[in-house]
């Protein structure tokens, strides 16, 4: 693959924020997810578990509960006290509803989606339609006692609600609004050690039995028309945070303090019997902190924690064969692109939610051996912080190649700053009379001369900014789509000559514009997968495109077509090993100086794809092993020769975050260590080890 | 006069009381067990020996009420043998040869007329299977049973590893990291395989098994201490396992109680554990129970629980979890330092017995009399951890005095020389003098001056040490009024012939001639002044034992 010069680059202090709780959409397969700094995440599961929608968050935003109603609307709560309907298409908030009760702390739908309820703070649980055009409209108060309603849930059948609160459990009757039963939880407790339990987390099924999960550590099923417990099981030491049933109702999953979950099942005393009981089967440990959320959905568990992580952990016996789905996921880092690079100038601006960094990277005068460690003759350099203002968090950022224009945008603000280097010293100076476009930007990308901005804006439409010495910008005109579009645009690339602009919405569609006269060029056939990463070789002016299914296009932008490579492909097929990858491409870069070489990377790997070797024939006993560059080295010769395929792959950078090639000899790679996320973690629970 | 016959050896006591479950007579009067090539029958309230049916060639592996009247009892062996007793009255009733080697027995209620023995596999060594036997129901005493039906194939030779499910529907085996269940009704094999080791350093390997009486549930013990409990196991993909987890190495054996509300486990942390299998997790103990638990088993009644340790002990304890009553046979020591003695007061076989302990075995009676705790430190169940072994025993002639040598060897040599004084009121030994490092080096022999007639002032101990010396130790009258003790030893002679290693020591019978032994010299001394009488050499080698004859003061080598 040749030798590189590497930054490795460990500076980025990048801290994903817990999850906070989450809700999957079983028709769409679509998990939203909501974080502690109030951002919103849609995966599609459907597209190999790709994030593909981020709402960043916002600081007096909390969202404590999130649902999907109506088909496919996403609804938030938070202590904020409004109900939040988020807008998809838009990635931003769309109305937000008072609910007049404080703090909203739960919410849930009902089985057709018509319905929300809701708990508030000061004990009422209140009930609201959703509305066909779109928002929410208040229906009515159910009885009111105090203490704050921490969980809810619906009958399948919608006319009765179980509510969770400190030390109770109620369960209201939708129609009437009376509380039907009040069911004491903590009267088996001995009288010494009496303190208050709290209800996280409750699940009304239709056989109704109420499952509770408690402060205490336990799940407890309740019959609630008697009132009285069928079964109690004490999970943990520590808090039981969070509780899933399947879709058919037999078999759960509850989370911990501790980090563990567990998964109960309801199961036949006797085989042929009709008598069933619930038995708490597998315990999983993927998470060092709270379990804060839980999903079943019918094939896989899903967790997501106070430790950023999200975990998708596949039932063995619900899937059908070995292979891609069968595999246990982590996700801790968004699959969307936080780092910016400044080829010429070599600087990097990192985003953080609420702040830029802007660094110089180090430099050496020394050459070494493969694997060596070169000494630094210069130290890499934190020129920089913007901090936005306000309490929007930022949804995108980008530094020109030249280093010295700086842009970013919140969900109602864009800025531009010129960066003035004179000597070792810096000095920003914001850009006056910035256009008034239409916010937020989803994606910013500067074209290669750092001439124009190129702005994705929603409803497919991409924004073309000149950039004038010494600081001052024009807008030059609005591309959009010819057949229009509602979803906004969600990756740009631009070509080095910049002649050509291609724009990918949130429908998956990628459309090339020619920027010399303004003009839609062409649409790359659409493919039905979500695009994770694309880039326009800077002399072929070809575009390649990676899917979240892990396969790769290269189409030719003067010839309208596919390339005889990407066909090529596309009939022998990618190696097994290659699709059946984790994590998406997020990056993809070309070498300057070699036309025949791409670089691609996701959180795990880094590759350069060689087009002028042959690809790994994808044999038909999925024998053949996609060999990396380390165990390339120890072969021998001929051995050397008889592997040698395209994909040159490197796995020593990791978790990855971003890499670039500088130029043609040097490549820089910003890693964020497992190690030190967890670092900046509070310390999570306590736990007694046998033998320490 | 009759010609000798061929020599015949009768195995007479001492056998491992370990070989198969221990089975309690309904109403739990009686514990019927496995020792050797008999069964034993004690009584549950006195611990004494009722019973003892005799009549096996060999090895008893398998013990079990016969379902359909619980006066009767039926053994299985290594001889081949399916022998049915009235135990009550010891009668052998009927003897059903089958013509294996039968490893374990399983009786059910549910199937008529014939038990489940493991077999070795004809033809295959180190497999074996699981077979029905058909037990004929014909007159006679001897029986031929030739008719086998598998079962089950490659199953483990121990009868923990195959239990029989609720009213006999199904049947589970365990071997390696394999759990096979079938089902005798539907004809369904089900086969479930786990890794042998786990990211987390776990041993899979299975070690037990046993079957909830009431429910669909099997629990399996496994080599890293954890027990999994089985459910839905006759879906061959949607079954499930929880873990519960306690032991801290292999658990040896488990069995669920009457009604299947809790499970008892035990393992080499000699800790009975109670799970209650209700829905909290909440289990109780029974520590201290001596040596690691090789078999559980419940009485039929559900009243006492009964507990076959390595130590060639049962415990039987009531169903509250109180230990009640122990029955203890010979304790196989792992190395007999001491070699054997007779204790002259008791007459019973003193040697190791418990690490640390001195173990007094009545020969007569199968039955360990008492264990005298002569190291008195706590024994830790440590794999490669070097703790004080009892390596000497010596006693006085009637058996007043004895004397223990202990030793601990880490870097340096650690021995403790230990006089114990039999005290006529609490009739047990009691500790008198404690002497720290006797010798330099290992002590090699030791003999008391064994006279008859005289009085405790001229009791004498002789050490003889690789250090080269002997000592000579004497019992001292203490003069000092406010000592609790008013007699202790003290070393009252060393002597030495060349810087030989000393190796061997014996009194002439009189008393009046010590013989010690150096290497390749045999030294004879006065025991009143101590003088070198004279030397005898006996080349080549070395002498490695020494008696004298009582008679006519000869000494042979």
């Amino acid at each position: 693959m040749g030798e590189f010069e590497v930054h490795r680059v460990r500076f980025f202090g990048l801290v994903p924020a817990g999850v906070r709780c989450m809700a999957y959409q079983h028709n769409g397969r679509r998990l939203a997810l909501a974080r502690t700094d109030g951002a919103v995440e849609v995966y599609n599961f459907a597209a190999n578990y790709y994030m593909e929608k981020a709402i960043p968050g916002h600081q007096t935003r909390s969202v404590e509960a999130l649902c999907w109603a109506a088909g496919e609307r996403l609804f938030g709560a938070g202590l904020s006290g409004d109900i939040t309907e988020y807008d998809l298409e838009r990635l931003r908030p769309a109305r937000a509803v008072d609910g007049f009760g404080g703090p909203i702390w739960s919410m849930a739908a009902n089985n057709d989606g018509t319905r929300l309820a809701i708990g508030c703070e000061d004990g009422s649980v209140k009930l609201f339609q959703v509305v066909p055009g779109g928002g929410v409209q208040f229906e009515k108060n159910l009885d009111r006692q105090k203490g704050r309603v921490l969980c809810l849930s619906w009958h399948p059948s919608g006319t009765h609600l179980a509510a969770g609160s400190i030390d109770f459990i109620r369960v209201l009757d939708v129609h009437s609004g009376r509380t039907a039963q009040r069911i004491m939880v903590n009267c088996h407790v001995p009288k010494s050690k009496k303190r208050e339990c709290v209800v996280w987390s409750i699940a009304f099924l239709s056989s109704g039995t109420v499952i509770s999960s408690d402060s205490f550590g336990r799940v407890q099923f309740w019959d609630w028309e008697r009132g009285t417990l069928q079964d109690s099981h004490t999970v943990s030491s520590s808090a039981a945070l969070s509780l899933a049933v399947s879709e058919k109702e037999d078999s759960i999953v509850v989370g911990t303090s501790a980090g563990a979950t567990y998964q109960f099942q309801l199961l036949p005393v006797k085989a042929g019997g009709q008598e069933k009981r619930w038995v708490r089967t597998k315990p999983f440990q993927h998470h060092t902190h709270d379990v804060r959320a839980v999903v079943h959905t019918p094939t896989a568990l899903i967790s997501g924690g106070l430790d950023a992580q999200l975990v998708i952990r596949p039932l063995m016996e619900k899937v059908q064969k070995k292979g891609y789905d069968a595999a246990l996921r982590k996700f801790t880092l968004p699959h969307r692109r936080l780092v910016s690079c400044a080829r010429k100038a070599r600087l990097l601006l990192f985003q953080f939610s609420q702040h830029l960094e802007l660094w110089r990277l180090g430099s050496t005068n020394k050459t070494g051996k493969d694997g060596e460690t070169l000494p630094l003759s210069r130290m890499p350099e934190h020129l920089l912080q913007l901090k936005s203002k306000g309490p929007e968090h930022i949804y995108c950022s980008c530094v020109s190649p030249c280093g010295s224009w700086i842009a970013y945008s919140t969900a109602s603000r864009f800025h531009l700053y010129r960066v003035q280097h004179e000597g070792d010293s810096i000095s920003v100076k914001k850009v006056p009379g910035v256009p008034k476009l239409l916010l937020p930007a989803y994606q910013l990308q500067c074209a290669s001369d750092s001439g124009r901005l190129f702005i994705a804006s929603d409803r497919g439409s991409v924004h073309v900014v000149q950039l004038l010495e010494p600081g001052g910008c024009k807008h030059l005109h609005t591309l959009r789509p010819p057949a229009g579009t509602r979803e906004a645009v969600y990756l740009l690339a631009s070509s080095a000559d910049g002649n050509w602009l291609a724009a990918v919405s949130g429908d998956w569609e990628v459309h090339v514009y020619s920027l010399k006269h303004f003009k839609h060029h062409c649409t790359v056939p659409t493919y039905s997968c979500a695009v994770t990463a694309l880039a326009i070789h800077p002399t072929t002016n070809n575009l390649f495109i990676s899917y979240s299914d892990q396969q790769l296009f290269e189409f030719s932008i003067p010839e309208k077509q596919y390339t005889a490579w990407s066909r090529a492909v596309q009939n022998s097929g990618l190696h097994k090993l290659w699709l059946e990858r984790d994590s998406p491409i997020t990056h993809i870069a070309f070498n300057p100086k070699n036309t025949s070489q791409v670089l691609l990377h996701d959180v795990y790997m880094l590759c350069v794809l060689d087009k002028s070797l042959p690809c790994p024939q994808p044999l038909p006993d999925d024998s053949a092993v996609l060999v990396n560059q380390s165990t390339l080295k120890q072969l021998s010769e001929p051995a050397r020769r008889r592997q040698l395929h395209a994909f040159k792959i490197c796995k020593k950078f990791q978790p990855l975050l971003f890499a670039d090639l500088l130029d043609e000899r040097c490549l820089v790679t910003v890693e964020r260590p497992a190690l030190d996320i967890s670092a900046q973690l509070p310390p999570p629970v306590q736990q007694k080890k046998f033998g320490t | 006069m009759v010609a000798p016959a061929a020599l015949r050896v009768v195995r007479c006591g001492g056998r491992a009381m370990h070989g198969a479950r221990a089975v309690f007579s309904v109403g739990a009067r009686f514990l019927l067990c496995a020792s050797g090539d008999f069964v034993k029958m004690y009584s549950v309230a006195t611990e004494e020996l009722v019973q003892l049916l005799r009549g096996h060639s060999d090895l008893v592996t398998g013990v079990q009420l016969a379902p359909h009247n619980r006066l009767q009892l039926y053994s299985s062996s290594l001889d081949g043998t399916i022998k049915l007793w009235d135990f009550t009255d010891g009668i052998l009733i009927k003897t059903f040869t089958v013509g294996y080697q039968l490893l374990a027995l399983y009786a059910l209620p549910s199937s008529e007329d014939s038990v489940f023995v493991i077999i070795p596999k004809s033809g295959e060594r180190d497999t074996f299977q699981l077979v029905s036997v058909k037990l004929t129901k014909a007159a006679g005493q001897d029986m031929e049973a030739k008719e086998l039906s598998v079962v089950l194939e490659g199953v483990d030779a121990s009868p923990k590893c195959t239990a029989f499910g609720r009213e006999g529907e199904y049947v589970a085996s365990v071997k390696d990291v394999n759990l096979q269940v079938y089902f005798f009704k539907q004809k369904q094999l089900n086969r479930f395989s786990l890794r042998a080791t786990n990211k987390k350093g776990g041993n899979n390997v299975f070690t037990c098994v046993a079957c909830h009486p009431q429910e669909d549930c099997i629990a399996t013990g496994h080599a890293d201490g954890k027990i999994r409990l089985w459910r839905n196991f006759n879906h061959k993909k949607e079954y499930t396992f929880s873990t519960l987890h306690w032991h801290h190495d292999k658990v040896l054996d488990l069995a669920f109680s009457l009604e299947g509300t809790s499970l008892l486990s035990g393992g080499v942390e000699s800790v009975l554990v109670q799970w209650h299998c209700g829905s909290d997790c909440k289990r109780d103990f029974l520590p201290r129970l001596g040596s690691a638990i090789e078999y559980v088993s419940i009485s039929s009644d559900g009243t006492f629980y009964c507990t076959s340790h390595t130590d060639n002990r049962i415990t039987i304890i009531n169903s509250n979890l109180r230990f009640s009553k122990t029955i203890q046979g010979l304790i196989k020591a792992r190395d007999v330092k001491t070699g054997l003695v007779v204790d002259p007061r008791t007459k019973a076989l003193v040697l190791n017995g418990e690490p640390g302990h001195l173990q007094f075995y009545c020969l007569q009676s199968d039955k360990q009399l008492y264990s005298l705790d002569i190291v008195q430190q706590e024994y830790i169940h440590q794999a490669g951890l070097n703790q004080s072994d009892l390596v000497r025993v010596a006693f006085s002639a009637q058996g007043k005095w004895l004397a223990t040598v202990e030793e601990r060897e880490e870097t340096d040599l650690e021995l403790q020389l230990k006089l114990w004084f039999f005290d006529e009121e609490t009739q047990s030994f009691k500790l008198n003098t404690r002497i720290s490092m006797p010798h330099e080096d290992h002590i090699t022999a030791m003999c008391f001056r064994d006279t008859d007639e005289m009085e405790d002032d001229s009791l004498m101990l002789v050490t003889t040490g690789r250090d080269c010396v002997f000592k000579v130790w004497v019992i001292l009258e203490d003069t000092d009024p406010e000592a609790q003790q008013s007699l202790s030893w003290s070393c009252d002679f060393v002597g030495s012939y060349h810087s030989y290693q000393a190796t061997n020591c014996c009194f002439s019978e009189d008393g009046s001639l010590l013989a010690v032994s150096f290497e390749e010299t045999v030294t004879v001394w006065d025991s009143s002044t101590w003088d070198l009488k004279c030397t005898f050499c006996h080349p080549p080698g070395k002498i490695s034992g020494m008696e004298c004859s009582p008679q006519r003061r000869r000494s042979a080598t």
